[in-house]
């Protein structure tokens, strides 16, 4: 599994509240939530992504509610890939469960600028800086994560189990 | 190698004679909680799963509690997705308008949750169930299907914190104070993944309110539960609240802890998390004047009857400042009756608060109390982050009951010790 794409720059804690703000909770339509994300950090978000961009933020990244709806907005608005030094461990669930792929990888944080063009190969963990020719190495999910990421999510885990 | 009193309720509930930290389990669900915002999605989700019917008709908590009564026509279909689920799934804990209250007021009040429980809700603030010596923390949608049709979940065992807590609180400092302490001193990563676990001396001189509180908010330190020790007060609540018989579970005294902190409650002092995070807390020598627009006094942090009682005792014969609105919510029906049965509403009403049916409403900006542009807030909710209660250029600070009641009757941030001097 590889993802491609423009990266997007953000700093540490980066709530759930700003990716996709309450006042738009009244639906749960990703389309709908997908034309607000980011909406309160980058008014330009929306309109500047593009299908296999990535998000590159400091720590923490997702804290505060558990709306599944921010993972879903920013899966939906065509983000492959979530980069942070750390995430917020609902965000961090709901990700994995939706098969939004993410990476805990400081040292990718630090070196990657807004506008790179950054590639992903998820198999081995490594983050490539194209625009900067630089690697990273990004630490590999425990096998369960993996193999809940390549089912699709949680859903499709459980009835493969279930079916064992 | 000893376990955590968190660790300790996962072995359990995984099966397991032992887990350690990282230790990625499967284990099985005592009680699954959704709202009216998180459950349309899990609902959607459900079907996936390949089950007809949720495992346990009792173990499904759906509470429309955010949106609810329905602010607009879009919040009214999603509480409708959950009335008709709940219909059709012969739900026994679906809490129409009229018996709902706010989530994590409500489920311990009906006795839904007892020490040794395993609790998943598709909400954050689930983790306040520590506070009943209960696992209890929070998920998202996908998790909540998950748990309704399996009735069990993955976790991954966290490794744990500890406060050991002694003293006692002085006057007007409470609960409130305890945890935004706690959240300015670690920050709101300090307990990223882990438990936070409190002890000591210092647990029995804290309220049972109290002990809700500083759960609910571990979330805001980033943690995956908080737990209190289960003791006679907790004993005494789950008696009087749930039919079914506690399980005490209680850490190890060879367990291993990431930090342990020492805290003399007697020493803590009003605090508020200014804006836009729940760790710029800070103490009122360290806060100059604040004028605000709105007062929030309620949720399921701050809602419960004692809350509503220590706002009271500072707004009785005084008056909210002119150009002030002060909004109080009691969390449930039952503490909304109990405050009108104590004359609280009276001293409320007679002092220019308005009084609001339970609802989350104002926390998370959805409706009954939106900042506009350039206003502030203080409130005794949970998150102050950027837009959290209205425009994006409003402010909300955290606060106790106390403060946010004083803060109302000057129009400033208050530090309730100080009131009889200022008037």
């Amino acid at each position: 599994m590889q993802a491609r794409g423009k990266v997007f720059r953000y700093g540490d804690n980066v709530d759930t509240d700003v990716i996709i703000p309450a006042r738009y909770l009244n639906t749960s339509d990703p389309k709908e939530l997908a034309s607000h994300c980011m909406e309160d950090i980058d008014k330009t978000f929306v309109r500047k992504v593009e299908k296999g961009d990535i998000i590159v933020a400091e720590k923490n990244f997702g804290c505060g509610s558990s709306r599944e709806h921010a993972p879903i907005a920013i899966k939906e608005s065509g983000v492959s890939c979530v980069i942070a030094k750390t995430f917020a461990r609902i965000f961090y669930r709901n990700s994995l469960n939706i098969a939004l792929p993410i990476l805990e990888c400081p040292e990718a944080v630090d070196g990657i600028k807004a506008g790179d063009m950054v590639s992903v190969d998820f198999g081995k963990g490594t983050i490539t800086d194209e625009t900067t020719g630089k690697s990273y190495q990004a630490e590999p999910f425990p096998p369960f994560m993996q193999e809940l990421v390549a089912a699709g999510g949680l859903a499709n885990y459980m009835k493969k189990e279930g079916a064992k | 190698m000893g376990m955590t009193m968190s660790q300790k309720i996962l072995a359990h509930h995984a099966g397991e004679k032992s887990v350690r930290a990282g230790q990625l389990i499967m284990a099985k669900l005592d009680l699954v909680l959704g709202n009216d915002i998180t459950s349309p999605v899990a609902i959607n989700e459900f079907p996936k799963f390949g089950k007809e019917k949720v495992f346990d008709k009792e173990k499904v908590a759906l509470v429309p509690d955010h949106f609810a009564p329905n602010k607009d026509i879009k919040a009214a279909t999603q509480c409708k997705c959950l009335r008709t689920f709940a219909k059709e799934q012969e739900i026994t804990n679906y809490f129409e308008v009229g018996q709902m209250g706010v989530e994590h007021a409500l489920l311990p009040e009906k006795g839904l949750v007892c020490a040794g429980d395993l609790v998943i809700g598709a909400d954050s603030h689930t983790c306040t169930y520590g506070a009943l010596g209960a696992f209890s923390t929070g998920v998202g949608s996908t998790d909540m299907a998950c748990g309704m049709a399996d009735g069990k979940d993955w976790f991954k065992v966290p490794s744990a914190i500890k406060f050991n807590l002694t003293g006692s609180f002085r006057p007007y400092v409470s609960g409130k104070d305890l945890i935004l302490h706690i959240i300015g001193m670690i920050g709101v990563d300090g307990a990223l993944y882990k438990s936070m676990e409190f002890s000591g001396p210092g647990v029995s001189n804290l309220t049972m309110d109290d002990r809700f509180t500083v759960c609910n908010m571990a979330i805001e330190a980033g943690a995956k539960n908080g737990i209190f020790p289960v003791d006679g007060k907790t004993l005494a609540y789950l008696s009087a609240h749930s039919k079914r018989k506690p399980v005490i579970y209680e850490a190890d005294s060879d367990a291993v802890y990431d930090e342990v902190y020492d805290i003399d409650l007697s020493a803590l002092k009003s605090t508020v998390a200014f804006p836009h995070l729940p760790e710029n807390a800070k103490t009122f020598d360290e806060i100059g004047k604040v004028a605000i627009d709105q007062v929030v006094i309620g949720s399921c942090t701050n809602g419960r009857l004692s809350d509503l009682e220590a706002a009271a005792s500072i707004l009785k014969g005084r008056k909210v400042a002119s150009g002030v609105r002060c909004i109080v919510l009691p969390a449930t029906q039952k503490i909304w009756k109990e405050a009108m049965d104590e004359g609280l509403f009276d001293i409320f009403i007679d002092a220019g608060c308005a009084v609001s049916t339970p609802t989350c409403g104002p926390c998370l900006g959805g409706h009954m109390g939106i900042l506009a542009e350039g206003e502030r807030a203080v409130s005794t909710t949970n998150r102050n982050f950027v837009g959290r209660m209205g425009h994006v250029k409003s402010e909300v600070y955290l606060a106790s009951p106390a403060v946010a009641a004083a803060s109302a009757v000057t129009g400033f941030l208050t530090d309730p010790a100080t009131l009889k001097e200022e008037e």
